[in-house]
């Protein structure tokens, strides 16, 4: 019960942009719709997403296995370096590459952008499988006669499948959904197009219209991810190896690898660093003032973001781990689908339901933290219910033969087991939480700074010494989930 | 089914706990402060609050948005609003919640310091400020002479790919209105056409004078005070560019003016009132004269900051401020799919 009123609480933005299309009507919705402004950004978009994507994946797949299975030199410091952009928000970065490179704009400079953000994403779960991956299959393969490039294709690949759509998965949600980087570079897209139809004419039409053909177009992706994943399982079941795998030579491949690599950290990471920094050097200390109110305040909306997504979290993965069936599949089919929609649609959806039917909760913190929870649960589903099928039920049973209460057992059993995947969880919303921009933006109490807010309103101002500050806090509050985030991956190594 | 619910209860429980703690920790607003939806630049509001703040021991905080977005919010809103005051950069957004009916009057003794052609007849809101449209060119991408005659001109083909404006802003919404209060409502399709097939589209003013002093396009339309301000720190994104004013009654020649007024819902009339007139009065003229903002006084004959044109030489048309029209304009520009 509690599990579905939850469910159906992250659905208001579902039920906003169903609402909104029956309510305009067919004729004008078709008239906001079928225009060649939405074909432009149609266009846009879909061109965003269908090179965007491959290119995460290469990159991500491609870094993942060069760490992972070959003898790369120095491959310890790169696995570390390919992880470093998930610290620089992508509209951090777009600013850090427009003070490099200020004529950089249109679809290459966002392509750029968002691809060299957006890789570690697919990185980390190809990663983890890779780690995960039995190398008996390999071995047998190359016993069959099978080279190296061979046994990676049709041997490696093939079991990277659901790191790859899955990671593929997230990436595409995020350039849909992304704001800031675009925007900064000049790329309309639906999102951008929104957040500017919500500056004309706040909840109007045109925004609403333009809401109801994103959501389509997320649906489409899950919907495409969800057919080519097929009957895979999604979640990966048994242990790991019992041995490493071996590494593979790169011989005379060596040199030429190692510099693409390099090339990928400076691109990803170094450019958008050394811009920030460089900026924050000339930053008068009167511009460091407010950034300390403003990363309390973000603080505050992130902690309070993760542990409610957490609340939601438990009883849901707990469904899904302890009795999975239809409903628990429906519900969470529910989240997936609300938290794809990009915050701009929750925003608009938390703007008109609260002004309509919970005034008291108009410009609240409350307000932002819903926010949070629809677009942020996932993060939070993912690790706890990995974190509840790892334990063993066995356990639980044991301490019920020995005369505990089940809700006793559970608190003093499984929970103090689950604490790593609830942090881990918690980490990735607050992670989320602090690096959005568009929910806080429309949402926030007034008087609200956070540092994302904070940086978008001083670089839309072309300010950039005064945006510094901002950033650089972002990148150094993202360090901790992120360093947590890949010591998750790397514990993969003993199940 | 219980026990899982119990489970579920206990972290449940602790999130209105934590709520709570944001809501006194992290909410940055006095309960007191007098609400501002600012939709003029932040910077400039944020030098008037301190000052005023200081000299009347009222708090200020400010929410800010665009014009059209915080009007269609206050709209929306209605007498729920918690707003207490409105500011913009521009009238038409003023027109808008003027029109839902939710300004109270201004306090006369305001209305008396600013002159008439800055604000509506109405005394619903008042003027604050102005800005005048201008041309930014790059010289060393076209002459003096080449320039057009007329913002009206920018919709012909030999402009095409040639300049640059920021329909999304608010700004530029304002002079879109202009034209449509000059030129009626079929040559501003035409115009706004013409635009969409011309024009390289930038996100604000600043951007659109940066892609102009950078050569990427030879002209952009823009409001005359990022020129000024980039002249006066260190030309950075202005450098290379020169202004052109149009005259002549030209919509291209548009004076702005930046509204505030006064939510008929306020709690804190009083306060507002006070505030409005602070704004409108020697003080608050003297910073927006003086200060950062290169923005033109409105009123207590507090003159224009140097080198600035004085603002009646600049040959504006004529406009009553509350005749300008914000949603049609926003319609136009959609159907022209510029937004």
């Amino acid at each position: 019960m509690l599990v579905a009123v939850l469910g159906a609480a992250a659905l208001i933005p579902v039920g906003y942009v169903v609402q909104v299309a029956v309510e305009m009507g067919w004729q004008q919705l078709a008239e906001l719709v079928f225009r060649p402004r939405v074909g432009e950004l149609l266009v846009n978009t879909v061109l965003l997403v269908v090179l965007g994507v491959p290119l995460t994946v290469v990159l991500g797949v491609g870094g993942a296995w060069l760490v992972e299975r070959t003898a790369l030199p120095a491959r310890r410091l790169f696995a570390v370096l390919l992880v470093v952009p998930l610290t620089i928000p992508a509209f951090v970065a777009s600013y850090g590459w427009a003070s490099a490179i200020p004529s950089i704009n249109g679809l290459g400079g966002g392509l750029l952008v968002a691809v060299l953000a957006y890789y570690p994403l697919v990185y980390l779960p190809a990663l983890a499988a890779l780690r995960g991956l039995d190398p008996a299959l390999e071995e047998s393969a190359r016993s069959l006669g099978m080279g190296s490039w061979a046994v990676f294709v049709r041997v490696v690949l093939p079991q990277l499948r659901l790191a790859m759509l899955g990671g593929g998965l997230v990436v595409a949600l995020h350039l849909l959904a992304e704001y800031g980087a675009f925007a900064f570079l000049r790329f309309e897209t639906f999102t951008t197009a929104i957040v500017v139809a919500y500056q004309s004419s706040f909840a109007g039409p045109n925004a609403a219209a333009l809401g109801v053909v994103l959501a389509l177009l997320c649906f489409v992706v899950l919907l495409v991810e969800a057919t080519a994943r097929g009957r895979l399982r999604y979640a990966r079941v048994g242990g790991g190896s019992p041995h490493p795998a071996p590494r593979l030579g790169l011989g005379r491949a060596t040199p030429p690898v190692v510099l693409a690599l390099v090339a990928l950290a400076v691109a990803s990471s170094v450019v958008p660093l050394v811009s920030v920094i460089r900026w924050a050097l000339v930053t008068d200390a009167a511009s460091w003032a407010p950034v300390v109110d403003a990363t309390v305040q973000t603080l505050l909306l992130a902690v309070g973001g993760a542990v409610a997504a957490l609340a939601v979290a438990l009883p849901a993965a707990w469904l899904s781990a302890r009795y999975p069936g239809r409903v628990a599949r429906t519900l969470e089919g529910a989240y997936y689908f609300a938290s794809s929609l990009p915050a701009i649609i929750v925003a608009l959806a938390l703007v008109t339901v609260t002004l309509r039917v919970l005034p008291g909760l108009y410009q609240t913190v409350a307000t932002v933290i819903a926010a949070y929870v629809v677009i942020f649960l996932p993060r939070a589903l993912v690790s706890v219910r990995a974190g509840i099928a790892q334990v063993p039920e066995s356990l639980e049973e044991a301490a019920r033969s020995l005369g505990t209460s089940p809700f006793v057992a559970k608190l003093r059993v499984t929970g103090p087991l689950l604490l790593p995947s609830l942090a881990a969880g918690g980490a990735l919303v607050a992670l989320g939480a602090a690096n959005e921009l568009t929910a806080t933006l429309l949402l926030a109490p007034t008087g609200t700074t956070t540092v994302a807010t904070g940086f978008w309103a001083a670089a839309s101002a072309v300010d950039y010494p005064a945006a510094a500050p901002y950033a650089l806090t972002l990148v150094l509050l993202s360090i901790p989930a992120v360093a947590l985030m890949l010591a998750q991956v790397k514990a993969r190594r003993t199940p | 089914m219980r026990p899982l619910l119990r489970a579920a209860l206990v972290p449940l429980a602790a999130v209105p706990l934590l709520l709570a703690g944001c809501a006194t920790g992290g909410g940055a607003a006095p309960d007191d402060a007098l609400v501002v939806y600012n939709a003029q630049h932040e910077q400039l509001t944020e030098e008037w609050v301190a000052a005023f703040t200081e000299e009347t021991g009222i708090d200020v905080v400010l929410r800010n948005g665009g014009d059209s977005e915080l009007a269609n919010q206050l709209v929306a809103e209605g007498s729920a609003s918690p707003a207490d005051v409105f500011l913009t950069e521009n009238s038409p957004a003023m027109s808008l919640v003027e029109e839902a009916g939710l300004f109270a009057p201004v306090d006369e003794s305001t209305l008396e310091l600013v002159p008439e052609q800055y604000r509506p007849s109405t005394g619903a809101w008042t003027g604050i400020a102005a800005r005048s449209t201008v041309l930014v060119y790059n010289p060393s991408l076209i002459t003096e002479a080449e320039l057009p005659a007329s913002l009206m001109d920018l919709q012909q083909p030999e402009w095409k790919g040639r300049w640059g404006a920021a329909p999304s802003g608010a700004d530029f919404q304002a002079i879109v209105s202009a034209v449509l209060e000059t030129q009626g409502e079929d040559a501003t399709s035409a115009w706004l056409e013409g635009m969409h097939e011309n024009a390289t589209i930038y996100r604000n003013n600043i951007a659109t004078m940066k892609a102009v002093n950078a050569g990427e396009v030879p002209v952009g339309v823009i409001y005359h005070y990022y020129w000024y301000r980039d002249q006066d720190e260190t030309a950075e994104n202005s450098g290379n560019t020169e202004l052109h004013y149009f005259g002549n009654q030209d919509p291209g020649a548009f004076v702005s003016v930046s509204g505030g007024g006064v939510l008929e819902s306020s709690e804190r009339a009083e306060e507002a009132q006070e505030f409005l007139a602070w704004l409108a009065g020697t003080e608050g003229q003297t910073i927006l004269g003086e200060g950062y903002s290169f923005e033109y006084p409105v009123s207590s004959g507090v003159p224009a900051r140097e080198p600035l044109p004085a603002l009646d030489s600049l040959g504006a048309p004529a406009i009553d401020p509350s005749k300008l029209n914000g949603p049609q304009v926003i319609d136009l520009m959609t159907e022209a799919g510029l937004l």
